[in-house]
């Protein structure tokens, strides 16, 4: 028998899927006993005006334990960035400090309620005021709204501003470039806005190409999208002379924010010359990524672009004291009460913690993480783009898939029974079998070795048993699932046994 | 991998001539490169397609690729068995797996397409 294992996990889940929370319990089980009502009973039937329901609803009946068991249960199977290394390329999956969460529970901002009137939150409104004019420093870009729940809202609220800017001007334009290497949330948002998506190809060093660029600019495009540093980690040496060719024609220049990571305290998106960037503050700013959020993605825009910002913005009055203001041509709230306020008060912590001096070195250990780790695999993987990168690099398992018949989404898999979360796979799209590792800085230079090490042995296991690489994994709570059938053939919900 | 009666373009559909009316899938290339396919997404019948403009899209485990017209034409029939059966694309290219059927509108751009011999030396340039 073949050795699975070369060493274990210390997170290895013992323990596979247990029962549904539905197929848990017992009818007569409960979590809570609720006292007899002190008020007079009415009747709900004839409250309800007759549509009361009949049938009780299909809940689980299960006792505290049952539920506190349950869920420790999912929890003990899940990997997150609390078990251990998860450089998944583009997501910048930093560790999440606890100092963020302490503050995040002080009853002052736990406790609040929205509709409280502004004169009770005036602390609340004095760290989004802050916050935003901080979020602005580090964008290069003085208009901010923290309103956007996630990147991809950031961008549709973006790109909408730019829409309301042209139209405003009498120039409604119908078109949006994008390059090739871009997240498909780019694509997506242009169409959602109503606007024609161009792409144009990368060049020979995965940055824009220039020609390209300005054969396709006229005055129907409305705005270039980018993700600078782009994709494939790396900064493009052209940043002004794009700008400058996408201003000339009357369009605007839109930063995809995802890969700001790499940037912080050195370089800024508005001295690039775009006019807006959305801010995940779900990556760079430390607050918790994934689960379904909640994210936050402010946006920040130029001077002349605030106008259009979705209102209200929280602003400081002349006698020092808070308020709530509508921006002059605002397209509009696009998001209810204040944002995701609870995330805003941990990307605060975490920006007050470090300063503008600590955001650097974030950066700049990001940054030489990423290429520490790109010079330990260089010679084991296929390094397309040989260049020094930013805060990400991407390897690609061509030399593995060709000699071996092993696949990225194999060694993918077999980091699992590693102890590592893979890096993001197929992304982006103009790098065959691509595997992209963003390692971020808050991972120590130990780990680092640990993750190169287990890269380097599965490149090992490929040449050696290519056979162990396809069939992993084999340590976690379920074994290869079947992605192509779950997207076919997709079971989404739960039917009782009739 | 690649018949030699049919017409190959460089985003990877094959086109089959049978007069005016031509049949067009992808690829074995495309589908071994794209992996299991799990959705398509085609036009309807009666639509028109123009050359190198896209016509549907094709998704699998790995990613979401757009399929593009070799020509122009008005779409006379559609397999609509795929939405069912996405997977007959990896398993069957060539046959049970084609997509669209279009009546041309000017055969003479099929002089534009690669034949089997061309396709095989410019995928082997790609891989």
């Amino acid at each position: 028998m073949t050795e699975k294992l070369t060493h274990t996990p210390s997170h290895a889940p013992s323990r596979g899927p247990r029962s549904l929370i539905f197929e848990t319990g017992a009818p007569e089980s409960r979590c809570v006993m609720p006292p007899a009502p002190d008020v007079p009973g009415i009747d709900l039937d004839e409250a309800l005006g007759g549509a009361l329901r009949a049938e009780p609803p299909l809940l689980p009946h299960v006792t505290e334990v049952e539920i506190a068991r349950h869920y420790s249960h999912l929890a003990s199977m899940n990997f997150g960035v609390d078990s251990g290394s998860y450089p998944l390329g583009s997501c910048t999956m930093k560790y999440n400090p606890r100092v963020n969460e302490d503050a995040a529970r002080y009853e002052g901002f736990a406790g609040l309620h929205p509709y409280q009137p502004v004169d009770s939150v005036q602390g609340a409104l004095e760290l989004m005021v802050e916050l935003a004019a901080d979020l602005g420093e580090v964008a290069g870009l003085p208009g901010v709204t923290l309103q956007p729940a996630a990147g991809a809202h950031g961008e549709l609220t973006a790109l909408m501003c730019f829409r309301a800017y042209h139209v405003d001007r009498g120039d409604a334009r119908r078109k949006v470039i994008i390059p090739d290497s871009a997240h498909g949330t780019n694509p997506a948002t242009v169409a959602m806005c109503g606007y024609e998506v161009v792409t144009v190809p990368s060049d020979e060093h995965g940055g824009v190409d220039m020609e390209v660029l300005r054969a396709a600019l006229d005055t129907d495009v409305a705005a270039f999208m980018l993700t600078n540093p782009n994709t494939l980690g790396l900064f493009d040496p052209n940043i002004l002379a794009i700008t400058d060719a996408v201003h000339a024609v009357g369009a605007l220049a839109y930063c995809d924010g995802a890969n700001l990571n790499a940037i912080m305290g050195i370089s800024r998106p508005g001295d690039m010359g775009f006019d807006a960037l959305h801010i995940n503050l779900h990556k760079t700013f430390s607050t918790p990524h994934g689960g379904g959020g909640p994210g936050a993605g402010p946006v920040c825009v130029t001077e002349t672009l605030a106008p259009y910002l979705p209102g209200p913005v929280p602003y400081r009055r002349g006698d020092g004291t808070y308020d709530l203001a509508e921006p002059a041509l605002s397209i509009g709230r696009v998001r209810s009460f204040y944002g995701n306020f609870g995330i805003l008060v941990r990307a605060y912590t975490y920006l007050r913690a470090l300063g503008g001096s600590g955001l650097r070195e974030v950066s700049e250990q990001a940054v030489l993480s990423a290429n520490y780790l790109k010079e330990r695999l260089r010679e084991a993987y296929d390094l397309p783009y040989d260049r020094t990168c930013m805060h990400e690099f991407v390897l690609s398992g061509s030399r593995q898939k060709r000699e071996n018949g092993v696949r990225t989404l194999d060694i993918a898999k077999r980091l699992l029974d590693h102890g590592f979360h893979p890096p993001t796979v197929y992304f982006p799209l103009i790098v065959e079998e691509a595997l992209m590792i963003e390692p971020t800085e808050t991972e120590s230079l130990e780990e680092l070795d640990r993750f190169a090490d287990a890269m380097l042995a599965i490149a090992k296991e490929a040449a050696a048993d290519p056979d162990l690489v396809k069939g992993a994994p084999y340590t976690t709570p379920v074994r290869r699932l079947d992605e192509a059938g779950a997207a076919r053939k997709p079971d989404l919900r739960y039917r009782p046994e009739e | 991998m690649y018949p030699s009666d049919l017409k190959y373009d460089k985003e990877h559909e094959w086109v089959r001539v049978e007069g005016d009316v031509v049949t067009i899938g992808i690829s074995h290339f495309a589908q071994h490169q794209l992996g299991e396919v799990v959705y398509v997404d085609l036009p309807s019948e009666g639509d028109s397609v123009n050359a190198g403009e896209t016509f549907g899209e094709i998704e699998s485990v790995k990613s979401v690729s757009e399929l593009y017209a070799p020509a122009d034409g008005e779409i006379v029939k559609v397999n609509s068995a795929l939405s069912d059966a996405p997977e007959t694309v990896n398993e069957d290219p060539y046959g049970e797996g084609w997509m669209i059927q279009v009546k041309l509108a000017d055969p003479a751009q099929l002089d534009a397409l690669l034949s089997a011999e061309e396709y095989e030396a410019f995928v082997s340039e790609e891989a």
